[in-house]
């Protein structure tokens, strides 16, 4: 089995498998085969496009998980020019689930902030697989604050399994820094871009997920809760994830549908990881579009339709 | 109370006052403490406004009565009690949403997990929340957060204080990202609520868990607990089950919070009362006003549907 493949897109793997035997054959001999892998080619494509064409929730969820999928500092890096990262909450520690900094999005001076995954082991551990402690959120809160002060738009990246529930977390009150940021980011007076690019989770991701314009990437997903996590407290078992990712309607398409979030942003055939430099030029559009417009509403004009966004979200009998 | 001089005369278990405080009061005369497991006089728990009176225990009690023994019992007017949930999603677990919604309304009469009434406390004006944790454990969908919004509105319209008794598990999950936003909404309001300079006391009672706590809850200009609640944002067990260690007694209660800076201070509920009008009373910079005397208070008040607004003006600042 192919790990750089999940488990529904071995398929895939196969034939990719077979391609890549063919082109050392044929480096091997003098026979053309280039039209043999070419032909496999073609038709790996259209597995792959049949394949993503009906993806279930569980299997998107994966996918906004895959062990390839670009991370915050990944499209920082392909998105933007002369980033400074900044550092620390300034009161107990700079947790590196988060980062943050200052940089260059087509010359305008934007600040940018997001959850950081790790991508081999030693990374991951450092980064907490993105799951943030209060003093993530503290020092989220420290640099909107500061993009405030100096007039310049917020971009958060959303990429996170939940805030993290550990001992130290709950004693520094990971309740009252959740909380904090969804208060102060409703009238925080700069314009405000959220994208989930993976997994949207619960409170620690709406902890920096509070704003003007809300998109996500076509396979990454927004919940209340994990899709494991879910399953095993309303099915009592955590088998039943594929079951709960469905009821809770988590991916881009559906919550687009309900109208939880403003705009999806395609992805390549395959994923985000399968051309990272496609991902990022459809991202840059999006947020320079987006900014476009934002930043021709005058300022106390744009908090009056953030706090109606925020404050229309329901469903009731009345 | 005009046969108040009779009331005296009776031995403290036949006495019938505070009739509105019998309505949560399940069938049984004797209950025993879940903390220290005495024996009760159920009239005596219920007179001790559910605290043992052997243990100080703090036994969960539900939103109307909550807010029966904080509020003055006269004119009282609910907000937002029309609104009730849908099941939007068609959700279904091993149950179905829509099931699970018609059971708790059967078992707690609330048609949600929130009750709000504007009503006066010690005569000052205030808007009073309580979360209904029998209501699948308190948790916050739409219409929690709707009728949290509307009680923060009524609270601006007339720059009166809000005051939130909060008991939930977190978000309701069968409204899944929809939940989500009511952490965001009624954080909003309570900024806004903050902005026009208004005081919002938030009272943490066992348990305030997950989306709750870390939104509407945390925000208090105070933040006041009851005594051992458990609070917190991730529950015990998911901790435990993290970090692989077992964790510290008393981690996540109202004593630890207070010694990690989360809340102002932890009040036995017989005093919640005269402490929140006291803070009240300071923050807004009045005097509290005269009692007034027991002989003109009907001591049965009804609670008055919002839309009937005969008594707007006897609220007004």
């Amino acid at each position: 089995m192919n790990l750089n493949f999940l488990d529904f897109e071995q398929p895939i793997a196969e034939l990719q498998a077979k391609i890549e035997e063919l082109r050392l054959v044929g480096s091997d001999n003098e026979i053309n085969i280039s039209e043999e892998i070419e032909k496999l080619e073609v038709k790996s494509k259209a597995l792959t496009a049949s394949i993503f064409s009906s993806l279930t929730p569980w299997q998107i969820s994966q996918l906004a998980r895959h062990p390839q999928r670009p991370y915050t500092l990944d499209y920082i890096q392909n998105i933007f020019t002369d980033f400074e990262e900044l550092h620390g909450d300034r009161t107990y520690g700079d947790d590196k689930a988060i980062v943050g900094g200052i940089a260059k999005l087509d010359n305008t001076p934007v600040m940018i902030i997001g959850h950081q995954k790790g991508r081999d082991t030693n990374e991951k551990v450092r980064r907490n697989f993105g799951m943030s402690r209060p003093e993530g959120y503290r020092k989220a809160l420290r640099l909107m604050k500061m993009a405030e002060r100096f007039r310049m738009p917020v971009l958060t990246f959303i990429d996170t399994p939940g805030a993290y529930p550990g001992v130290g977390a709950e004693e520094r009150g990971q309740s009252e820094a959740i909380a904090r940021n969804l208060f102060e980011l409703s009238y925080l007076r700069s314009p405000i871009i959220c994208l989930v690019i993976g997994e949207g989770g619960s409170g620690g991701a709406l902890a920096i997920g509070v704003g003007d314009r809300v998109l996500m990437l076509e396979y990454s997903t927004y919940s209340v809760i994990s899709p494991e996590g879910c399953a095993s407290i309303l099915w009592k078992s955590p088998d039943k994830a594929s079951d709960a990712a469905e009821a809770m309607g988590i991916t881009s398409s559906r919550l687009i549908e309900l109208e939880l979030i403003d705009q999806v942003i395609k992805e390549p055939l395959g994923g985000a990881h399968r051309d990272i430099s496609f991902t990022s030029s459809e991202i840059k559009n999006a947020l320079i579009e987006n900014l476009d417009t934002l930043k021709y509403i005058e300022i106390d004009n744009l908090l009056k339709l953030r706090y109606e966004r925020l404050t229309q979200y329901g469903v009731f009998k009345a | 109370m005009s046969n108040s001089w009779f009331n005296k005369l009776l031995p403290s278990r036949i006495k019938t006052e505070g009739t509105s405080n019998k309505r949560n009061v399940p069938e049984g005369l004797w209950t025993k403490c879940s903390a220290c497991t005495a024996v009760l006089y159920r009239a005596d728990l219920v007179r001790n406004l559910d605290v043992c009176p052997k243990c100080s225990h703090h036994i969960r009690i539900g939103a109307r009565r909550r807010l029966d023994i904080f509020l003055d019992p006269e004119i009282r007017e609910e907000i937002g009690a029309e609104l009730e949930p849908i099941d939007s999603l068609k959700f279904k677990d091993s149950k179905r949403y829509r099931d699970r919604l018609n059971q708790a309304q059967k078992n707690t009469s609330e048609k949600d997990a929130l009750v709000v009434i504007r009503g006066r406390l010690n005569n000052l004006p205030v808007v009073a929340a309580a979360f209904e944790f029998a209501f699948m454990g308190g948790s916050m969908g739409s219409v929690v957060g709707e009728k949290f919004f509307r009680a923060v509105n009524i609270c601006m319209e007339n720059n009166i204080p809000l005051v939130c008794f909060s008991a939930s598990g977190g978000a309701r999950m069968q409204e899944a990202l929809l939940s989500l936003m009511q952490m965001s909404k009624t954080s909003a309001a309570l900024a806004k609520l903050s902005q026009q300079g208004l005081p919002y006391i938030s009272i943490l009672t066992d348990p305030t868990m997950g989306g709750v706590s870390a939104s509407l809850a945390m925000l208090g200009d105070i933040n006041i607990a009851e005594p051992k609640a458990l609070i917190g944002f991730a529950g015990p067990r998911v901790i435990e089950q993290t970090v692989r260690e077992t964790l510290p007694e008393g981690f996540q209660r109202s004593e630890f919070l207070l010694e990690h800076g989360a809340i102002d201070m932890i009040v036995d509920r017989r005093e919640i009362r005269d402490k929140v009008t006291k803070i009240i009373s300071m923050l807004t910079n009045r005097s509290i006003p005269e009692p007034v005397k027991t002989e003109e208070v009907n001591t049965t008040p009804p609670i008055v549907e919002s839309g009937d607004s005969s008594d707007h003006n006897t609220f007004k600042n």
